[in-house]
């Protein structure tokens, strides 16, 4: 089961990073290109990814009780609260100067696309930060 | 359709293909997991190996961390997958400077806002949250204005 499960995680992650790469959104120029509005082809890539996914969420909890290798379906919970919204735009800020946000910073490093362990290094730290300033 | 070619210049195929992939990735994470997947909080969770702060050694983290090393490896693997078959290697232009300052930016924002662009974009759209959906208007909104101040007062590709 565990097997499965760790095996499942890791196939959805390299589907991913495949769909990641076949779409260019590894490459940060495409995405400042995006945010420049010079080519606005980022929107296919969210839009289809996002409906298939609807789709998923939304029939699969009928058709299956459960997920195959493990208990029960989760949920996304986001809570409308200044944290969410601030937080945004704050990223937004980060994505806007270099043009990379955490998945293609991943998948990049598997595309040679070494520059992204500056990325990674950046987003690494600005999560620690944040953590720091959380009370446990 | 002249219009559509200028807001799309390079075509739309690949952006669809690679956007079901990615659909279909998080849609077998649901099916076989039932994990409803976003990539920033492995930045947060990994964290917990190395760090005794009590934020960092929260239950969700500890929970979860391995599966999102499984998952943040995966990532690097399909796209390895994809350099090898009908893709090529690829190594950005952009200044180390640039990608350190935005990739510490971005980190905190996404962790103060529990969601990136995969999380609060793809999953949370999919699944109906209003929070999400806001905070996607706000990080593109935010996004664009700094790429293009960027590009104004700099002129960085």
């Amino acid at each position: 089961m565990r097997v499965a499960f760790f095996g499942s995680v890791l196939i959805a992650g390299a589907l991913f990073g495949f769909g990641l790469s076949y779409s260019s959104m590894i490459k940060p120029e495409v995405v400042l290109s995006f945010l420049r509005f010079g080519d606005f082809g980022l929107l296919w890539v969210l839009g289809s990814a996002s409906l298939t996914t609807m789709l998923t969420y939304q029939f699969l909890p009928r058709l299956m009780r459960k997920p195959l290798f493990d208990k029960s379906f989760r949920e996304h919970a986001a809570s409308l609260d200044r944290n969410t919204l601030v937080g945004a735009a704050i990223f937004g800020i980060g994505w806007g100067i270099s043009g990379v946000c955490p998945g293609p910073a991943l998948a990049g490093l598997g595309a040679g696309n070494w520059p992204m362990l500056f990325s990674l290094a950046g987003i690494f730290a600005g999560a620690y930060v944040q953590g720091r300033m959380m009370k446990a | 359709m002249p219009e559509f070619e200028l807001l799309f210049p390079l075509g739309i195929t690949h952006y669809l293909i690679g956007g079901l992939f990615i659909g279909f990735a998080v849609s077998f994470l649901f099916a076989t997991t039932g994990l409803v997947g976003g990539m920033s909080t492995f930045f947060t969770s990994t964290w917990s190996f190395v760090s005794r702060w009590e934020f960092f050694n929260r239950e969700a983290f500890v929970a979860s961390r391995n599966w999102r090393i499984a998952y943040a490896v995966g990532l690097a693997v399909g796209a390895l997958i994809w350099m090898l078959t009908v893709g090529e290697a690829f190594v950005t232009t952009i200044s180390w400077w640039q990608l350190t300052l935005g990739g510490f930016v971005a980190g905190f924002g996404a962790r103060l806002s529990n969601g990136c662009t995969s999380g609060h974009g793809i999953c949370g759209i999919a699944s109906f949250q209003l929070p999400s959906l806001l905070a996607v208007l706000i990080f593109l909104g935010t996004a664009m204005i700094t790429a293009q101040l960027m590009q104004k007062l700099g002129g960085l590709s």
